[in-house]
């Protein structure tokens, strides 16, 4: 199967890439970043899937399956461009899909979708609108790109759309939000509140991912893999300090003392949980996870030591 | 999520005995923690043993698993008998339950609030909770009367108000036994001569208790539990008001006669 992933040089995308070549599928990718050193037999074209030449790589490939990564968070890049990338390119996935004939779009989207607030029930189901943006409007885009995503369910009867709401992602190659927020020796937590936070081994959203494209299920989904945590349990068992902060006066230390720089609205993210019942994603295509919540911790543990503080 | 508090061996070994998912850290699906647990029923253990010395009748009544809901009168100006029942369902049952209750929405907004709560397993109090406990086969505390049982004055601590329905539309979609029980003596431990809503109201509470010492600390009072057999209602929960309403009251009926039958027994009649 020829199978496209738009945002191939993340560290997912890399990881995705290896484990589509093990399994005998032809892999194309579109990053406008570089994309170094990739691995050997994947075709890669650095430009911004929102141009001209990305839809050129679709009609001259003709993929059968699209997997799009290439959705940005808050702590990347700056939120106009972010607009842009995360609308634009969603839209552009999906129409160069229904014009050259792809059978299977996979859009990978975020368990943040739901948003954290103090009367918000614990494991959010799929048919729940998206609550949280009052308090953080800085995820608008990435929840239009997740609603937008999910209207192709029935606008294109052409192809099947798999809408994946994913929990965050822990392991070795630290990538995304969570691990993100733990790599520095002090965490800052808000006194008083101890949310748990849902996240699987980068191994298993891969590896759900790969399903996905097996199973081929049909709407929007949640997918997670262990049971979630408390923060502050993730916080000591990936070897950090917790620094409980009274809620105003934390908002004004972020970004400083070696506290990481966060939106405001990213707060309540660490004051309530965000977790999700990802039962009806297991039924539909038999996935379990394999990589247990404390094997997570720890192989981040290892692969990000605390760092050294003075 | 070791705390810096005592935890006796004896409550430790209960806790071990606890019949729930947990996982390798000690810690349940929804947050709850056996530290938690731990220090918490230690600290319990005195009050519910020595200092209120609580009786539980007609336990056997509590079926050891499988969902549940135990269904109540309020006694006592706060969440005094709440607390007790679950203690009562934890150094009582062979095995130990966690009876787990509801928690009122405004509480999450407070600092630690939240946190303790939800690591003893009282997740905040919205149809979605009660539902998946339920469906998770769990053990499910609720006080029908709401807080306008909490607010019973005194001489009105024998008395039930109004009952809501939500919980039997609960129990009949979630087709779960109901064990009745009564609460006795929390009215002499905490007599609340008045409520200050005004008062409340400034401190974002509905209300707060108001005794002749005018705090509401609990005298040593005996407090008394009274579990009946379980009740069973056909249904889906979407059934007409009337209809629920008449399951309502036979509830409510059931729980009146086991406070006469306390109220008997605690005059020393037969």
């Amino acid at each position: 199967m020829k199978v496209l992933v738009p945002g191939i040089a993340g560290r997912l995308g890399r990881m995705l890439a290896e484990r589509l070549l093990e399994k005998g599928h032809d892999v194309i990718g579109i990053d406008r970043r570089p994309f170094h050193d990739p691995p050997a037999g994947v075709e890669v074209h650095e430009l911004d899937i929102r141009k001209r030449a990305a839809e050129d790589v679709f009609r001259r490939v003709r993929p059968n399956a699209v997997i799009h990564l290439a959705t940005v968070t808050h702590l990347v890049v700056q939120s106009e461009d972010r607009y842009r990338i995360n609308l634009g390119g969603t839209r552009a996935v999906f129409e160069h899909s229904a014009t050259y004939g792809v059978d299977h779009v996979v859009f990978v989207g975020r368990h943040t979708y739901y948003g954290a607030a103090a009367d918000s029930p614990l494991f959010h189901v799929e048919d729940e609108p998206p609550m949280g943006l009052s308090s953080f409007p800085q995820l608008a885009d990435l929840v239009a790109a997740d609603l937008y995503a999910g209207s192709a369910l029935w606008r294109y009867s052409s192809f099947t759309t798999s809408v994946l709401r994913m929990v965050y992602t822990l392991g070795p190659t630290g990538h995304g939000t969570l691990a993100t927020f733990l790599r520095g020796a002090r965490v800052p937590t808000i006194l008083g509140y101890d949310p748990l936070f849902h996240f699987m081994h980068e191994e298993d959203v891969v590896g759900a991912l790969i399903t996905t494209l097996d199973a081929r299920p049909r709407g929007v989904f949640n997918v997670a893999g262990p049971q979630p945590v408390p923060l502050s349990v993730i916080i000591g068992e990936t070897g950090r300090t917790n620094v409980p902060v009274p809620g105003p006066l934390l908002s004004a230390a972020l970004g400083r003392f070696g506290l990481p720089r966060l939106p405001r609205g990213a707060l309540e993210h660490i004051r309530y949980p965000i977790t999700v019942d990802a039962s009806s994603f297991k039924r539909a295509t038999r996935w379990s996870h394999t990589i247990d919540e404390r094997t997570a911790m720890r192989a981040y543990r290892e692969a990000f030591p605390r760092p050294a503080t003075y | 999520m070791r705390l810096p508090l005592p935890i006796d061996p004896e409550v430790r070994s209960r806790v071990d005995r606890l019949e729930l998912p947990w996982n390798e850290l000690g810690i349940d699906p929804y947050g709850v923690s056996k530290d938690y647990l731990a220090a918490n029923f230690t600290a319990l253990r005195f009050f519910y043993k020595h200092y209120f010395s609580v009786e539980s009748h007609g336990l056997h009544h509590v079926p050891k698993r499988g969902r549940v809901m135990l269904v109540g009168n309020h006694s006592g100006g706060f969440a005094l008998d709440g607390i007790m029942v679950i203690a009562s369902m934890f150094f009582d049952m062979h095995p130990p339950r966690l009876a787990q209750g509801m928690v009122e929405k405004f509480l999450n907004k407070f600092p630690f609030a939240s946190q303790i709560s939800s690591r003893l397993g009282h997740l905040t109090g919205i149809p979605e909770h009660a539902e998946r406990l339920l469906a998770d086969e769990r053990m499910l505390m609720v006080f029908p009367e709401g807080t306008r049982g909490t607010a019973k004055l005194y001489r009105e601590r024998y008395s039930l108000v109004q009952f809501g329905t939500g919980f039997m539309r609960l129990a009949q979609k979630m087709k779960t036994p109901i064990v009745p029980f009564a609460f006795m003596g929390g009215g002499e431990a905490v007599p609340t001569i008045s409520n200050a809503v005004t008062l409340g109201k400034l401190l974002g509470l509905p209300y707060i208790p108001v005794t002749p010492w005018l705090v509401a600390v609990p005298l040593p009072a005996k407090l008394e539990v009274y579990y009946s057999e379980p009740m069973f209602f056909e249904g889906t929960g979407s059934e007409e008001d009337e209809v629920v309403a008449a399951n309502v009251e036979k509830v409510k009926d059931r729980i009146a006669s086991l406070i006469e039958t306390g109220k008997k027994r605690r005059r020393g009649e037969p």
